[in-house]
């Protein structure tokens, strides 16, 4: 590449630390960071934030019961979660206290509870429970018949995946942390002191650097440090989404017993009031593949069926795939080049939505034992996000909403026009589904498309509307 | 959600379409003066207004209209008459004896009334309830998103589309995208023939589209917009076709959410409330009418049969409706007297 013509690139931010990627990992890094008193920028390249395996996951809040032992992994889950509890109220985002259970279906699986147990306590979770059939029953009764008995697990909750991240990064902006869109990095040097980063909207000059771009963290690394220690190998996961009626059927997440291959197929309630089957995992060589396969949705949708009868006259509201950043290897993938004023948060593979907060604390330590401090915020901002949750109220219960878009998730014209005004605007349809269910229900858009092509009027780089019509 | 309104009437009808206005009127002619008509759109007229096109109307006014007409000729018809629309209201709940939660943007209602009739009209099967494979690109919609954007808006979604299905709402698409200058690359149907029979199946030579028989979307393919579609044959056959769009048509499901979630008895085979021969629901204070009623399918109604491409449901042309909703009207009227 031409040098000069690199160097005459304008400088667009001049910071302590550049947070590059802002899936869940970059938002909560981004907004542990700040709040620690740093300057910070965060780079995306594309048009809005969870663009990338962030776009869709199970959305559980994991104890980590089943987590390694001892491991990153495992530290990171657990802060994370605890953390997660302490700021929801004052962010306002919600918490489905569900609870889960580890469902054995055969005597096979039954024989494993034990081992479960066990681990489960070196875990540091020790409120597991056992259920016998009866007792199953009792708790679940729209379990299919072949339930044999369960693992409680009390504290394994559900919440909004993407409110949550989208709450990290703007109490990270509120308090001062700049953001930068459509801006890939593409390269950049280190000169022993700072690093400059070059984007197709001009050059950040940055101290350290933080990788989490997720799916092309090994890319990142391999770009503008020489070498990666892993290779991300994607994983896809895919899900089929029941009606709101199907909401009611469990009050549990029911996960199924783990294999050693994978966490397995699970049917959990959602924060917005439906019932949803998933993840598959295949692996794949697309990155940004996150397109569904019929034949794994008639799986998804069979096996839901199967272990929940009464689903079978409910219809399926949508369908939805996320990629896991996976490597080689099962661990998180956290290297720290000091050398370089480098961290790399890579392969956040399954846990990432629970970890986040638990891995920017970890950041923050990396930073503190290179003797990097900051001078923390007294009083940071709190920055409170508008309520999507379905148990709790939502926009159209509370006057002067002026009308109703999307009718089948109650979104409202006004929630709308404030989510396109925001701090951190959609970039995209997909970006305003992600703050307000616009067509996220069970018509999906056949009721609102037209409305909505009018309200995001250039908004968008990619438009609901191509043109106008002839006449 | 404490501190509601409590408001009473004698008759709520839920849905301001011809099902439900013409029941409205009945209602009002025969001296029931203290009906209330709840639209959660912002305007009165259902379906019909967005639908630019004709045939619509000729049982009730011996004319043939297009869409907004005939829903305005309603509309004001009730008006005059004194009836009361409530737009921009939605029903949110269905309670016992007539008792319905309202959202408005003034606030949370409740409304008692002696009778109720639901008439909240149908909506096409999307294409996540059909299993397509693919990822979630712009430009996948149903022919009733298309028709309020072209002529609510005077917008187009795509250019180059492909239409799946060949319903008589297949065709009014298809009408649709020539009046709006939209193209359409090919209409696919599964079966060995179309699902309407001429003079509207001999329509697409008109418009120089291609029909393509025992064809089905394999794949869509395209990452933020829509680029091409995969097609597969009987013979298992596989075919990329260029566009920028596709449109689902047709496999009309009831929009029944509201009946599923109540207490009212539901029929899981039509996805409809299950009704005597009057119109009326398991609990005497409910009706329906319109085209929420749905006719069993000859197969199940389950996504699953949708995605094998078996029989899809009828949907029923508004001056049906109409009837329907005058019918019940009838049947309440004796009921309350
Ligand atoms: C199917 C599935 C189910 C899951 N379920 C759960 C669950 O129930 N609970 C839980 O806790 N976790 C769950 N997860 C895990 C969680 O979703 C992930 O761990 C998390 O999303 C990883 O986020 P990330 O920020 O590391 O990566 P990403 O979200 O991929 O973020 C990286 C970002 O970097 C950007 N980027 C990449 N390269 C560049 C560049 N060169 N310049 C600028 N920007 C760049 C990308 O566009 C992207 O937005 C699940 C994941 C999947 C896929
Ligand atoms: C694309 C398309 C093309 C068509 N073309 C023709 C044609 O050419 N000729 C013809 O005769 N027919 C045609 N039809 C059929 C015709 O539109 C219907 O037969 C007719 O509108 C059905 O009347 P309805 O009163 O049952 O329901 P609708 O007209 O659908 O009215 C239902 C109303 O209920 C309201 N509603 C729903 N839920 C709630 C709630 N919870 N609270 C408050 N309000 C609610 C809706 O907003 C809507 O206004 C077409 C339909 C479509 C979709």
């Amino acid at each position: 590449m031409n040098t000069k013509l690199r160097n005459s690139n304008p400088v667009i931010a001049n910071v302590d630390i550049a947070v590059i990627g802002g899936g869940i990992v970059g938002c909560a890094t981004a907004r542990r960071m700040t709040l620690e008193g740093a300057s910070v920028i965060l780079v995306e390249k594309s048009t809005d934030i969870l663009a990338g395996a962030s776009k869709g996951n199970s959305a559980i809040l994991h104890t980590g019961f089943d987590a390694p032992v001892n491991s990153l992994e495992h530290k990171c889950i657990q802060n994370g979660y605890q953390e997660y509890l302490e700021i929801h109220k004052d962010m306002n985002l919600p918490l489905l206290k569900t609870g889960a259970l580890l469902v054995a279906w055969t005597a096979e699986e039954e024989k494993q509870f034990s081992s479960i147990i066990e681990k489960a306590k070196k875990n540091g979770v020790d409120d597991l429970r056992l259920l016998n059939t009866k007792e199953l029953q009792q708790l679940e009764p729209n379990l299919a018949e072949t339930a044999l008995a369960a693992i409680e697990v009390p504290r394994e909750f559900v919440i909004d995946p993407w409110s949550a991240p989208l709450a990290y990064l703007s109490q990270a902006v509120a308090n001062g942390c700049q953001t930068l869109f459509n801006s890939e990095i593409s390269s950049g040097e280190f000169d022993g002191k700072q690093w400059t980063l070059h984007t197709n909207n001009g050059d950040i000059k940055a101290k350290h650097v933080v990788n989490s771009a997720g799916l092309y963290g090994d890319i990142l690394d391999k770009n503008l440090l020489g070498d990666s220690e892993f290779i991300i190998k994607p994983r896809k996961g895919e899900f089929v989404v029941f009606d709101k009626a199907a909401h009611a059927l469990v009050k549990n997440i029911i996960l199924p017993i783990p294999t050693e291959i994978t966490k397995g197929v699970v049917i959990f309630p959602t924060i917005f009031g439906n019932l949803a089957v998933g993840p598959t995992a295949d692996e794949q060589e697309g990155r940004d593949d996150a397109s569904v396969d019929k034949a794994n949705l008639e799986m998804l949708y069979q096996l839901a069926l199967e272990k929940i009868p009464a689903l079978k006259n409910i219809p399926v509201t949508a369908t939805y795939a996320g990629i896991r950043p996976a490597t080689e290897k099962k661990e998180y993938r956290i290297r720290h080049v000091t050398e370089k004023n480098w961290i790399t948060l890579g392969g956040i593979r399954s846990t990432g939505l629970t970890a986040a907060l638990g891995i920017a604390q970890h950041v923050q330590k990396l930073f503190a034992e290179q003797n990097h401090q900051y001078k923390k915020l007294t009083s940071p901002l709190l920055e409170a996000v508008p309520n999507l949750a379905e148990h709790l109220t939502r926009d159209w219960q509370t006057p002067g909403y002026d009308e109703i878009i999307c009718h089948c998730e109650m979104a409202t014209k006004r929630e709308i026009l404030a989510a396109l005004n925001s701090t951190i605007p959609p970039g995209s349809l997909a970006g305003l589904k992600r703050r307000t269910r616009v067509t996220m229900g069970r018509c999906q858009g056949f009721y609102c498309s037209a409305k909505l092509s009018e309200l995001t009027e250039n908004k968008f780089i990619e438009p609901i509307s191509v043109g106008e019509t002839d006449d | 959600m404490t501190n509601t309104i409590k408001e009473h009437c004698d008759v709520a009808i839920i849905g301001s379409g011809p099902a439900g206005l013409s029941a409205a009127i009945t209602l009002q002619k025969s001296g029931i003066d203290n009906i209330i008509v709840i639209e959660r759109d912002d305007e009165a007229g259902g379906t019909p207004r967005h639908c630019g096109h004709p045939p619509f109307g000729f049982k009730e006014y011996k004319q043939i209209l297009t869409g907004p007409k005939y829903a305005n000729k309603n509309v004001q018809r009730a008006l005059k008459l004194g009836i009361e629309i409530q737009c921009k209201t939605t029903v949110t709940n269905l309670g016992e004896h007539g008792e319905l939660s309202l959202a408005t943007p003034e606030g949370l209602k409740t409304l008692v009334a002696k009778r109720v009739i639901i008439a909240t009209g149908t909506r096409e099967t999307p294409r996540s309830a059909r299993f397509v494979s693919g990822d979630r690109a712009l430009g996948i919609y149903n022919t009733g998103a298309l028709q309020a954007m072209v002529y609510l808006k005077g917008k187009i979604p795509f250019k180059r589309p492909v239409i799946v299905g060949t319903e008589i709402v297949s065709f009014s698409a298809l009408l649709t995208c020539r009046k709006a200058g939209i193209k359409p690359v090919a209409m696919i149907e599964a079966n060995s023939k179309a699902s309407v029979r001429w003079p509207i199946y001999y329509s697409h030579y008109l418009f120089s589209t291609k029909l393509l028989l025992n064809s089905k979307i394999n794949k869509l393919i395209g990452k933020n917009r829509i680029e091409a579609v995969e097609i597969i044959d009987k013979t298992g056959q596989i075919s990329t076709l260029d566009c920028d769009g596709v449109l689902f048509t047709g496999m009309f499901t009831p929009e029944s959410s509201l009946v599923r979630m109540s207490h009212l008895a539901f029929d899981p085979e039509t996805y409809s409330p299950t009704v005597d021969q009057q119109g009326r629901c398991s609990d005497p204070a409910y009706y329906a009418a319109g085209n929420l009623r749905q006719l069993p399918a000859e197969e199940g109604r389950n996504p699953l049969c949708y995605a094998k491409g078996q029989a899809p449901q009828a949907v029923n042309v508004s001056g049906f409706c109409w009837d329907q909703g005058r019918e019940v009207a009838k049947n309440l009227l004796k009921d309350l007297e």
